[in-house]
């Protein structure tokens, strides 16, 4: 007998929030999560004994129409926002906070409010589009033609001026949108570091870095755990069941004369479950190529899908602190502090990345996310978590433990420099590689996007045409992980996408 | 002083085949052209000769120049059944069978052969090289290799009439009784000669695989044998004109290959080329098979059609109308000759479908002393192949 109407493989965020909001539409969802917790790279989980972390430190931009069609406030979700800092080299930091650009030139705050008119009137009018399904091109359906005329409306609703502006700024290199404006170096790492982090982007890079600035700022700002905890709350209230330490091994397809259908998922030898539909969160690669198998796939679809930029460039530094970090010049370590002091320290980092090496001076977001939530360290201890670039998947000689331990040395030095006394307060680490986040998390290549945010995988061609509106070619598989529209982060939006499209 | 020894066009000259160097004693004319980067016969010494040498006697046609791979491993008819249009798991052993593969449109790459030589072994045969098509259809299986050896393995085709009775005297031992598409396997000198009984001439004929070293003492041996039965080589020429007979059709002539086609629909689906019988929609699914059903249930646009056509003017690229007054275009000829088989002016034309219940009219130019004269000729639809004969299929083969 068949017991649910959807399975939903990965309790990810992403699959919470589509498990949900299909539950709260009175269908029986099942959620397959092979880890023991739920959240995917936004889990929290004992990386040293007493202390915890999530991989996907802090949630920028939570989407705060799922939020509300999730009644997650009901459950405990609050928004925390934490600002950015960079930090100078000696000493000195710039921030942003309450929209002004703070610890910098006179003639850079000021440049700063254009800059920030700019940068949000682009966001408002691109944020409805992030919450659609965009669709394919040639679609004659209403709906579709409804979706590319809002489009277009909302762009020509920026005005001449701002819609020209819009369209010559969004695929600069960050670099260059950044000199236009400023003229301290700092001011411009800390600005570009959103359009930048989780791709293979460099401030020199031409692509999505503008785009990627203009998504993150969509949404509310929220911490990881309470937010993830919120999410399985709100899922558990709908009547989602998930199953824990349930890897699936397939996804069953049944066919005859009429075609493929998928009817149910394999999760061990013995063990198949029957459902109407399969809706994955894992990545595009891991759901087609090894979940699905390439024979039930068209030729060229499937090479598409092998093409797919899915190497990771960042890693996961974890610290176990006898102590709160002191850092030099600044009263609280509480913000995003990202340690690139220069937009030629970021450039310099990916070049040795793109020819799969590590940075003698990685570049870093650090967080001590236990500074608001004392349950992650023992009483008076802390955790520091860090995001380092660009630490390549494809690392040249692989990644032996040498090499691990190597780069995650450089990133306790990069720390050092602007907290001294880091290491005497250093009780325990981890260091997790693209490699061990590809492993740990079953995400190809390690990647934050599960495939790269640029021009040619996002909007209808994300993860690629054929699959851009979360059906995949198979009747009764879907997608709704980060390899969708709009892409990754902690959005929720892929997820609340796929529902919505599954609910049409 | 110092000579010069490398051949600064090394690169770019042409191939010699396993077999050239007894088909250069015979081709009388130098009659040369290209398949694949290897020298290649256009003719040896007459076309109509060397055609009738096909319908009345017999003869080869080298076929090293065909691209051919052995595709292996656990997932090999896996990846091939998704890959072509018809059921690959329904070609027996030592069983080869006619296809075509589509791009995820629907629209044709290639045609050719699958040769099944054991559970989780095959060999694929086309006109063009296929590698890059191939290595696509492999990605995402894990146990499948393909082995290009279109350069590694000597084929020759025997076709006509005194073929089988060639072989026979060759010393293969049980030849007679192979059936139209079967494969077998005989003991030659210290290796394997495989035979198919396949053919592209619509007559009774084989198809000779074997490794280059032992490629012209098959060829000797063969000739030996064959010298009482007529055997001679023959060209690209005469193989057109056999093919026509039978129907088969041509890349480049009646079809374009989807990869290489540059504007938008001149390439072709497997029905507006009257080839949807290869097209297996019992399989759940195969590689273009959506696009094909949607095909299939619009009705191609176009299609291939054979005609008859009046008088004795080979149509070759003649417009086709619908009247006799040209005043409106349905399609145009791909491939036109007088059959001297059939006694017939025989066309493949591809025209419009919509149009092919009407009348239909070739415009035919023809020069006569440099001077260019046009006729109207009235066409005719064939529904069959203008030639089947019988002992295409016989088996055994009657024997000469």
């Amino acid at each position: 007998m068949q017991n649910h109407d959807t399975i939903i493989i990965g309790a990810g965020h992403n699959g919470l929030v589509c498990a949900t909001l299909l539950a709260q539409a009175g269908q029986r969802v099942l959620v397959l999560e092979s880890n023991s917790t739920a959240g995917g790279l936004a889990a929290t989980r004992e990386f040293h004994p007493g202390f915890r972390a999530a991989v996907a430190h802090h949630a920028n931009h939570f989407s705060a129409r799922v939020a509300k069609e999730l009644g997650l406030a009901r459950h405990g979700y609050t928004q925390r926002s934490l600002p950015p800092i960079g930090l100078g080299n000696d000493g000195e930091h710039v921030s942003v906070a309450n929209g002004e650009l703070r610890g910098a030139s006179e003639s850079d705050a000021r440049s700063f409010q254009d800059y920030e008119r700019l940068m949000q009137t682009c966001a408002t009018a691109l944020e409805p589009f992030w919450q659609k399904t965009i669709p394919g091109i040639g679609s004659r359906k209403l709906r579709d033609l409804a979706t590319f005329g809002h489009l277009g409306l909302k762009l020509r609703g920026l005005g001449r001026q701002d819609m020209r502006e819009f369209l010559r700024i969004a695929s600069l290199p960050a670099r260059d949108l950044m000199d236009e404006y400023f003229e301290s170096d700092l001011v411009k790492a800390l600005l570009s570091w959103d359009g930048l982090i989780g791709s293979r982007l460099a401030p020199r890079s031409p692509n999505a870095a503008v785009l990627a600035m203009l998504y993150r700022r969509s949404g509310e700002s929220a911490d990881t755990r309470s937010l993830i905890a919120a999410l399985e709350a709100a899922a558990a209230d709908a009547g989602v069941e998930i199953r824990f330490d349930t890897p699936v091994a397939h996804i069953l397809v049944s066919g005859d004369d009429s075609g493929l259908r998928a009817k149910g998922v394999r999760v061990s030898a013995r063990e198949e479950i029957a459902a109407d539909r399969i809706i994955s969160s894992a990545d595009p690669k891991t759901t087609f190529v090894d979940l699905l198998g390439v024979e039930h796939l068209d030729i060229g679809f499937t090479n598409r899908i092998g093409r797919l930029r899915c190497n990771g460039y960042v890693a996961k530094l974890h610290l176990a602190l006898e102590g709160l970090p002191e850092f030099t010049g600044l009263d609280s370590p509480d913000g995003r502090l990202l340690i690139a002091p220069e937009m030629d320290a970021i450039e310099f980092a990916f070049d040795d990345a793109k020819y799969g090496r590590c940075s003698d001076n990685p570049v870093l977001e650090v967080t001590v996310p236990s500074i608001a939530d004392s349950s992650l360290a023992p009483d008076g201890k802390h955790v520091l978590s860090a995001h380092v670039m660009y630490v390549p998947y494809a690392h040249k000689g692989g990644w032996t433990d040498e090499a691990r331990d190597a780069i995650k040395d450089r990133a306790i030095a990069s720390i050092e420099r602007y907290a001294p006394r880091i290491r005497e307060q250093i009780a325990g680490s981890e260091f997790l590689t693209p490699a061990d986040l590809e492993r740990e998390y079953r995400i190809t290549g390690g990647h934050w996007h599960h495939t790269e945010f640029a021009m040619d995988q996002m909007l209808m061609m994300r993860p690629t045409y054929g699959a851009a509106q979360y059906r995949s070619p198979v009747p009764g598989l879907w997608l709704c992980g980060a390899g969708c529209h709009p892409a990754g982060d902690l959005t929720g939006l892929a997820g609340h996408n796929a529902a919505r499209e599954v609910l049409r | 002083m110092t000579t010069m020894t490398s051949d600064p066009y090394a690169g770019e000259r042409l191939k010699e085949t396993h077999f050239y160097e007894r088909e250069a004693e015979l081709n009388i004319r130098d009659a040369w052209s290209s398949w694949n980067g290897y020298l290649f016969a256009d003719y040896y010494y007459d076309t109509e000769y060397e055609y009738f040498c096909i319908r009345n006697q017999c003869g080869t046609y080298d076929i090293c120049p065909m691209q051919k791979y052995e595709i292996t491993g656990r997932d090999a008819e896996t990846m091939l059944d998704r890959m072509v249009t018809r059921d690959v798991t329904r070609i027996g052993l030592n069983r080869v069978a006619y296809t075509v593969w589509c791009t995820d449109q629907g629209r044709i790459i290639d045609d050719g052969t699958i040769f099944r030589l054991a559970d989780d072994r095959f060999m694929l045969t086309c006109g063009s090289p296929c590698t890059a098509w191939l290595r696509k259809a492999a990605f995402g299986f894990r146990d499948v290799t393909i082995t290009d050896l279109s350069d590694d393995l000597a084929a020759l085709s025997l076709q006509g009439p005194t073929s089988c009775a060639v072989l026979k005297r060759m010393g293969l031992g049980g030849v007679e009784t192979m059936k139209a598409f079967d494969i077998r396997h005989f003991p030659f000198h210290d290796g394997n000669l495989m035979v198919s009984r396949t053919g592209f001439t619509g007559d009774l004929g084989y198809e000779l695989w074997i490794a280059p070293e032992l490629a012209l003492t098959m060829w000797d041996e063969l000739y030996a044998a064959g010298e009482d039965y007529g055997i001679q080589p023959y060209g690209e020429a005469a193989t057109n004109m056999a093919r026509l007979e039978a129907g088969f059709i041509m890349p480049h002539m009646d079809f374009t290959e989807a990869l290489k086609t540059v504007h938008l629909e001149h390439d072709q689906t497997p029905f507006e080329l009257q080839l949807g019988w290869l097209v297996d929609f019992k399989k759940p699914h195969f590689s273009g098979r959506d696009a094909l059903l949607e095909h299939k249930r619009r009705g191609p646009v176009w299609t291939l059609a054979k005609l008859d056509v009046e008088g004795n003017w080979p149509a070759e690229d003649a417009i086709m109308y619908n009247n006799e007054k040209c005043s409106h275009e349905i399609g145009y000829v791909t491939s036109a000759m007088w059959s001297p088989t059939v006694k017939a002016n025989i066309a493949l034309a591809m025209i419009r479908t919509e149009s092919l219940k009407g009348e239909l009219w070739a415009e035919i130019y023809k020069a006569k002393e440099l001077r260019q004269y046009r006729r109207m000729a009235k066409c005719t639809l064939k529904k069959k192949p203008f030639w089947m004969p019988e002992r295409a299929r016989t088996t055994p083969p009657a024997d000469v």
